[in-house]
């Protein structure tokens, strides 16, 4: 390994600013890889929550099957899924989404579980079916919870999103790799700085997202 | 490019197969188990470590009921800051400083990332044991060490369990990319394998981590089920303590 001089600055501000251009398609890069990630394996969530909430016996092997994709780390599933799909964004994708679906399914099955039984039994005797009881009593109260498993998992994603660079995907993991090749910091700390900051950021809507849709629990803070 | 279709896939694993029984891969400075002891050398210290600081910070947090604000950032910061990047930002630095081999960036990055889970649990593990039960034990006479020892840190046990797992699991998993750091570990044949799109030997790697990740989240279930009380997992039922009672009165 070759030693950065000691006259190289920390961060080379001139490099920051004349390189703007690759940090935003960086950024571009990630945030889809990122918003692929979570949509596909939220709409398989949804797929497995109904069914763990229709027959409660699938529960159990839904969450094993989904924890030991979880606890599989990402590099070695990479690893694992490059002879079948190559070096490519199939690849990234699968493991990527394979990893938000325990948050996801936990927090949804978790959500409409917590849905107090009263409530549901008062809208039945209002005359409620089972789908509009669903959307406008079990989604609405399971929203909370449901919006928790989300943030959990799209700051989860964005972390892992950097080391699909390493199977050569780009994204902000891209700027860290480059860094760590040429023992060049300002590329790997504008890398981490973008990635964290993407994270918070993303964290924050989903806040907002929350308070949008839930305005009920606004006013009774209020009271 | 790169990728196997149909038969060939048999081949593919047949040459996995091969890899793991020639022997070649079992012996010397690149054999699997000088790389497993490798991995284990760069994950148990910092979770040792981050056992040792912060599981009793968390519980005396806990028990005291404060410091929630510190806990729940520390997650959420923890969460936020990409473990590559941890990981990898240590180099420059330990180069920058002259501070010498990837040993210890990657030891305190590994640190860092230890932490967070292990303090988080531990603090909400003490902090959502029942307050009647706390309450309780103190009006039976119990000393604040007491409570702690005796109902507190043994009801939070499962949950502190489960942070310091997290955090192995975690711990184990990023030990893989300190091979793209230049250290050792399973990480190696991953890395390796890639820059010279051996896939075989990347597969080989890959199924490696995989195992001691699962082994590893698995020996936290041994300990977890070996200490604790047997009344918090339910793994007693209440009807069969009722049964002893009445057979020990003969009623």
């Amino acid at each position: 390994m070759i030693l950065a001089q000691t006259t190289e600055p920390f961060i080379r501000w001139d490099w920051v600013w004349s390189h703007l251009g690759l940090f935003w398609s960086r950024t571009v890069e990630h945030l889809v890889l990122t918003g692929i990630a979570l949509g596909v394996g939220f709409l398989i969530s949804i797929g497995l929550s109904i069914v763990a909430l229709r027959y409660r016996k699938s529960y159990t092997p839904i969450t094993w099957v989904t924890g030991v994709f979880y606890s599989i780390p990402s590099l070695a599933l990479f690893g694992i899924l490059i002879p079948l799909t190559g070096l490519s964004v199939t690849t990234a994708e699968i493991g990527l989404v394979s990893y938000t679906l325990l948050i996801f399914i936990r927090n949804i099955v978790a959500g409409i579980d917590g849905v107090p039984q009263e409530v549901r039994e008062a809208a039945l005797g209002m005359g409620y079916t089972s789908t509009r009881m669903l959307w406008q009593i079990e989604i609405p109260i399971a929203l909370p919870v449901i919006i928790a498993g989300v943030r959990i998992a799209a700051v989860t994603t964005v972390g892992l999103v950097t080391i699909t660079a390493i199977i050569g995907l780009g994204g902000l993991g891209q700027l860290i790799l480059d860094g760590l090749n040429r023992l060049f910091t300002t590329p790997l700390i504008v890398g981490t700085v973008l990635s964290a900051a993407l994270a918070l950021l993303i964290d924050y809507g989903l806040v907002l997202v929350e308070r949008a849709l839930t305005p009920w629990a606004r006013s009774r803070a209020a009271l | 490019m790169g990728t196997v279709q149909g038969g060939a896939l048999v081949n593919f694993l047949a040459d996995v197969v091969r890899w793991f029984s020639d022997p070649a891969n079992w012996q010397g400075s690149t054999g699997v188990p000088t790389r497993v002891l490798q991995h284990l050398n760069l994950s148990v210290w910092p979770v040792l470590l981050a056992a040792i600081v912060a599981v009793p910070l968390g519980v005396q947090l806990g028990h005291r009921r404060r410091g929630a604000f510190l806990a729940i950032s520390l997650a959420n910061i923890g969460r936020a800051v990409p473990s590559f990047a941890v990981l990898v930002i240590g180099i420059p630095i330990a180069v920058y400083y002259k501070l010498g081999t990837f040993y210890w960036p990657a030891f305190l990055a590994l640190l860092l990332l230890a932490i967070p889970p292990m303090l988080t649990n531990a603090y909400t593990g003490v902090r959502e044991v029942a307050p009647g039960i706390v309450e309780s034990s103190r009006g039976m006479g119990l000393t604040e060490r007491q409570v702690l020892r005796k109902i507190e840190i043994p009801m939070a046990l499962p949950v502190i369990i489960t942070g310091v797992r997290v955090s192995a699991v975690q711990v184990v998993a990023t030990a893989t990319l300190a091979a793209l750091i230049g250290g050792g570990g399973l990480g190696r044949y991953i890395i390796d394998g890639l820059s010279v799109r051996d896939f075989v030997e990347v597969f080989a790697g890959a199924l490696l981590v995989a195992a001691l990740s699962i082994a590893t989240e698995g020996v936290f279930s041994l300990v977890e089920r070996l200490t604790v009380s047997p009344g918090i997992t339910g793994r007693t039922k209440m009807v069969d303590t009722l049964n002893i009672r009445k057979a020990g009165l003969g009623v």
